[in-house]
């Protein structure tokens, strides 16, 4: 096959109806710039939205869970083992909150291959006095880097730096609710009791802010020290460990094991946040649907373009095989007419796409329940540009086969005697 | 010698609408440098032979024969190619492609052919133009120019690849008398100065009659003059 004829009648085709090919390309170039924008933007929100529960979330989350026992004392007396035992008001079973030899646990979990790392917590049931005032809440200990480093802690900090905390230690990070209700700012102090009336004198170092209004209404940060000391107790006092693994796929079968190896509760992030995993199924769901919708639209679009030019050409198509251009020849003219078309097309629709994502990018997106996101969120990644020119050769392909198999058929004597 | 086209019992049936019986055992042939016309009345199937001539049609029974080659029976694309380097073609209605320059629809078939490069190509394109002396209008759109100058150019196309023979179907039909004679001169000095075979479908009488023989046609057979001049 001679394509370098066959292109150049091709290309005088094209440039003779600029306009029509200038309104084929167009469908084509909304099509895959409608795709790229909208599946930018939906992929991004989706990553906005998973990494704002990933992030913090850890993936294995380990605390002593105060529950009853499993098995009462009557169950494991053997004269009444083949009797229907009922016991009434069963009471949980006291037992500490801490979690016993927390720190070795820490240790060991750290030295697992699979783990990216393990980090003490201890939880507290403060007040905050203001005044005659107490506001119940709560402050957890934390280990400052490690939580910035594993769970992107910083991003919740709005006013302040993390490091101030970590060397104060008389430093608390203020939820920012609680700052609002007692006008708190960075700098100031303020003072908080524990469940037998001790006031300690804290100096606030930043505000937090996670975007969910309950939490930040109760929730503080300080160092571990600082709360163990809050509490009255020792070094060993830890009362959650939060792990981050390098897959999160494996946290399932990890925490079965730590529940089963250490006796305590380890909830996965997968149980924890089932219902969100759906929601990202569903998003991702439409957002395919929508972008096939409108680049088969583009395709259609295609298809009647090429089938008018064809019944337009006729003669030419007569002429061209009267002297000596094979069935072959004239269809893979129009096929390569809708290729150029669906090429074209297709990478005008890219930029379009690109530009229109970079103006969503640049959008002031404000919401008090993201205090870390600016603008509206996009992802931009190359694999999508791939898939929409992907797209649009397929689809140009498609619907230029149909009209390019006319062509090839078509009887020349019919056309030259029919005149 | 061989005859540049010859065929063999060549019968066509329409089934559409109804069966009916076009061509009736046609034998004759054309030898080269023959200046051949085949004539008679509306329907009588002499367009139809031509395009089984041509090996457009090729929904038929018998045999045809070019330059001693079976092409009976061979497939498509093989035949385009064969139609592309020994059938000149040239039709009642100046069929060229309106959005190409007149030298570009000239060079087309030999671009096709793809024998020579581009510049010999458009080099031999000119020469042929020369001749008809049609060469200024070479940069022209194919639609921009008068109905003998189109012929002229299909004329000017049909020779670019020196075909074996030059088919015309009514090539004279739709022009005035002035260009109908032009065109026959064209022909004449073809047949003449270059021995080239002709073969042309024609209703006018006075234009058959200065041709080397008239092949008569009625209801779908050869009534006189399927042998050559030269044998009779």
């Amino acid at each position: 096959m001679n394509w370098k004829v066959i292109l150049s009648i091709a290309r005088t085709h094209l440039l003779a109806k600029i306009k029509q090919t200038a309104t084929a390309a167009l469908g084509v170039t909304f099509g895959i710039g409608a795709y790229i924008t909208l599946v930018c933007f939906m992929t991004g929100l989706n990553k906005m939205l998973d990494d704002l529960v990933l992030n913090q979330t850890p993936h294995i989350h380990v605390f002593n869970e105060i529950e009853p026992s499993k098995q009462q004392p009557v169950d494991v007396y053997e004269e009444f083992a083949n009797s229907m035992n009922v016991v009434h008001s069963i009471k949980p079973k006291q037992s500490l909150k801490r979690i016993h030899n927390a720190l070795p646990l820490i240790q060991y979990l750290n030295k697992d291959d699979k783990v990216r790392g393990a980090i003490p917590q201890v939880q507290s049931q403060i007040f905050y006095l203001s005044g005659v005032i107490e506001l119940g809440g709560s402050l957890t200990g934390i280990d400052v880097a490690k939580e910035v480093e594993l769970f992107n802690f910083s991003d919740y900090i709005v006013e302040g730096d993390p490091q101030d905390l970590q060397n104060n230690s008389n430093g608390i990070l203020l939820g920012a609710g609680v700052a609002k209700k007692m006008s708190l700012g960075v700098g100031n102090r303020v003072q908080i009791s524990n469940s037998t009336g001790e006031v300690f004198p804290l100096k606030i170092v930043g505000i937090f802010q996670s975007g969910i209004a309950e939490l930040d209404d109760i929730q503080s940060f300080a160092n571990i020290k600082t709360v163990q000391r809050v509490l009255g107790e020792g070094e060993n006092y830890i009362t959650d460990i939060n792990v981050k693994l390098h897959k999160i796929s494996e946290a399932v079968p990890m925490a079965q094991l730590i529940e089963k190896q250490f006796k305590l509760r380890a909830i996965d992030i997968k149980t924890a946040n089932a219902q969100f995993e759906t929601g990202t199924t569903i998003r991702n769901l439409i957002t395919y649907a929508v972008s096939i919708t409108l680049l088969i639209v583009a395709g259609f679009g295609i298809y009647n373009i090429l089938n008018m030019l064809i019944y337009e050409k006729m003669n030419d198509i007569a002429i061209l095989k009267a002297t000596g251009f094979s069935g072959r020849d004239v269809q893979a003219i129009f096929m390569s007419q809708a290729m150029i078309i669906g090429f074209v097309g297709g990478i005008l629709g890219l930029i379009l796409g690109l530009m229109l994502s970079l103006i969503i990018d640049q959008t002031p997106f404000d919401t008090e329940a993201l205090p870390t996101i600016a603008t509206y969120p996009i992802n931009h990644n190359p694999t999508f540009y791939f898939i929409g020119i992907t797209f649009a050769m397929i689809s140009t392909f498609l619907a230029g086969y149909l009209p390019s198999q006319k062509a090839k058929k078509i009887d020349p004597v019919r056309i030259i005697r029919g005149q | 010698m061989t005859p540049v086209l010859q065929t063999k019992n060549i019968n066509k049936y329409f089934r559409k609408p109804v069966l009916f019986h076009v061509l009736k055992d046609i034998n004759f042939s054309v030898n080269k440098g023959e200046f051949t016309s085949i004539m008679g009345k509306s329907g009588c199937g002499k367009s139809t032979l031509l395009y089984i001539l041509s090996t457009m049609d090729t929904d038929y029974e018998g045999e045809l024969f070019l330059n001693g080659e079976k092409v009976t029976g061979k497939d498509r694309n093989y035949l385009s190619h064969v139609r592309n380097r020994d059938i000149g073609f040239v039709f009642q209605f100046h069929y060229l492609l309106s959005e190409f320059s007149v030298l570009e629809n000239v060079m087309l078939p030999a671009k096709k052919l793809g024998e020579l490069s581009f510049s010999e190509i458009e080099h031999n394109a000119m020469e042929k133009l020369k001749m008809l002396e049609i060469d200024h209008l070479a940069m022209k759109r194919a639609s921009r120019i008068s109905g003998g100058e189109k012929q002229r150019v299909a004329i000017a196309r049909a020779l670019i690849n020196n075909p074996s023979i030059i088919m015309g179907d009514e090539p004279t039909g739709n022009l005035d008398s002035y260009n109908a004679d032009n065109v026959f001169n064209i022909f004449r000095r073809l047949s003449h100065e270059q021995g080239l075979s002709l073969l042309v479908v024609t209703h006018d009488k006075d234009f058959a009659k200065k041709t080397d023989r008239i092949i008569q046609m009625s209801d779908g057979k050869v009534l006189s003059g399927s042998l050559p001049a030269s044998n009779v």
